[in-house]
């Protein structure tokens, strides 16, 4: 293996570049480091300058996704040595507006999230007195696979149809309106799928299926978009049998 | 009716995907291969016109000829609006899609019908 | 190609963004993104393929000699080609779809949901059988 390898780093800094460019930056190659400590290299001994985002580097706090050699992913995860002998490619998520170098706008995200109501929706909270909502086992396994997910938005930098499709709400947003759904403790499905059964909330996904493959918790974004289609289909029928039944 | 259409339209695509996925390529290789190209002796005019007058081939001939189309549709609905990016006129493209998946239906369902 | 870069200065004290728009060839960029494409596409052979045999469903109606001619037609070389390309479009839309099928029917018996593979097995095994049926009613007369 060679000692070094060569971070080609895409730059843009908003008030001098009208578009990205790329800048080469050598750094040892070894065999302990991720990404992004070649990239906190680079921070501390080349380029101060480098603007990125990270925080826990342990796949937890999802803020380090970028592009590495144009696959999404959480550069603490990614050993630099399986891009040796280089060079490999470093940008910014794909089909996200971006702020400056490898930092992406996450508003519109955000604004996504928001819509779908990721936490529990109660018609009626109970009195404090009345003590906990409980959970048997059975009813978390139902939603845990969902509630994994860290907000990390590589799903969304793996789907073309977000790149296509403004309106479309996003691959972990909705898995994260599943997993509501699915929990036990929640009645606000009802309320959700409203907000995703419009427009394109949902049915822009066409199930490419990228998103489930670069999901770096196996969350399978992929599988609760078809479920929740599955489900407004049913309601659909449902509406239409027993026009009497619903609401 | 006032219902957005499109769970409809997702469960008719997938169903005709799922028919087509189990019963087309055997259909394709002898009817449109096999048969014509004579790799095997197909079925007689005759034995073949009783088969198909029969009740249950002309229902089981009406779906495999109707949801596959309602597949296309769907699908190439979408392949469309992804392909050339369009922002507007998807509601035109979604319009010739299904209503060519519809007059199919009717002719399909017309064509059989009448068969004698 | 143009590059677009939002107008800030309607709020000076925020940055520029950069927003890439989206190639039109998007889908040629990356293997995934074009499989999934080729995937998409076949539908144009499934939908082909149903109105090829409504058509033969109407030669049918139309008596023996109609049909015979139908018949000798689709054995023309073009005819053939075009045929064989079904075949292998639809085979692929086949494989994608009934690969795809655990994520969409969640079946559990009890707590164990059933593995991935059972379900897409128990399709291919599906279609096998729904195959043969129709190769046995077809080969019989």
């Amino acid at each position: 293996m060679a000692d070094t390898i060569t971070l080609d780093v895409a730059r843009y800094g908003p008030e001098t570049d009208s578009e990205p460019s790329f800048q080469s930056y050598e750094v040892p190659c070894r065999e302990d480091w991720v990404v992004l400590d070649a990239l906190n290299y680079v921070k501390d001994q080349l380029d101060g300058s480098l603007t990125y985002r990270w925080s826990c580097r342990m796949g937890v706090c999802g803020s380090c996704g970028m592009m590495v050699d144009g696959q999404p992913k959480l550069t603490c995860a990614v050993p630099l040595s399986d891009y040796a002998p280089g060079p490999v490619r470093i940008e910014p998520l794909q089909f996200f507006p971006v702020v400056r170098d490898l930092v992406v706008d996450i508003n519109d995200f955000l604004e996504k999230l928001r819509k779908v109501q990721p936490w529990i929706v109660r018609d009626e909270e109970k009195p404090i007195a009345e003590g906990e909502y409980r959970q048997t086992p059975a009813q978390l396994e139902a939603y845990k696979q969902f509630s994994m997910c860290i907000n990390c938005m590589l799903c969304y930098a793996a789907c073309p149809v977000v790149g296509l499709e403004e309106e479309f709400t996003g691959p972990a947003a909705i898995a994260l309106a599943q997993r509501y759904n699915l929990d036990s403790r929640d009645q606000g499905a009802a309320q959700r799928m409203e907000t995703l059964d419009e427009h394109d909330g949902m049915w822009g996904c066409t199930f490419v299926g990228e998103c489930t493959k670069v999901c770096p918790k196996n969350v399978d974004p992929a599988g609760a978009i078809q479920l929740y289609k599955v489900a407004s289909a049913t309601n659909w029928f449902k509406s239409m049998l027993l026009p009497w039944g619903s609401k | 009716m006032a219902r957005n259409p499109t769970p409809l339209m997702w469960t008719l695509f997938g169903a005709g995907g799922m028919l087509s996925a189990l019963l087309f390529p055997i259909h394709i290789f002898l009817l449109g291969l096999a048969f014509p190209l004579g790799w095997l002796e197909g079925p007689s005019y005759e034995s073949l016109h009783a088969l198909v007058t029969h009740p249950i081939t002309r229902l089981y001939l009406f779906a495999f000829i109707s949801l596959p189309l309602f597949h296309w549709a769907h699908r190439f609905r979408y392949t469309i609006n992804d392909l050339f990016q369009l922002k507007q006129g998807t509601g035109i493209v979604a319009g010739i899609c299904y209503g060519a998946a519809l007059v199919g239906t009717f002719t399909a369902a017309y064509t059989l019908w009448t068969l004698s | 190609m143009g590059f677009e870069v939002s107008d800030g200065t309607h709020d000076a004290g925020r940055p520029r963004l950069y927003r890439r728009p989206m190639p039109l060839g998007w889908w040629l960029q990356n293997g995934a993104y074009f499989r999934f494409v080729v995937r998409e596409l076949t539908c144009v052979f499934v939908g082909l393929f149903a109105v090829l045999s409504l058509w033969q469903v109407r030669a049918l109606g139309q008596g023996a000699e109609e049909y015979a001619r139908f018949v000798e037609r689709l054995g023309a070389p073009a005819f053939a080609a075009l045929s064989g390309v079904t075949l292998v479009a639809v085979l692929y839309h086949a494989v994608t779809f009934l690969n795809l099928t655990p994520t969409i029917v969640v079946i559990r018996i009890g707590q164990q949901r059933v593995p991935g593979w059972a379900i897409a097995g128990a399709h291919y095994a599906a279609a096998v059988v729904l195959s043969g049926v129709v190769a046995w009613i077809l080969l019989q007369g």
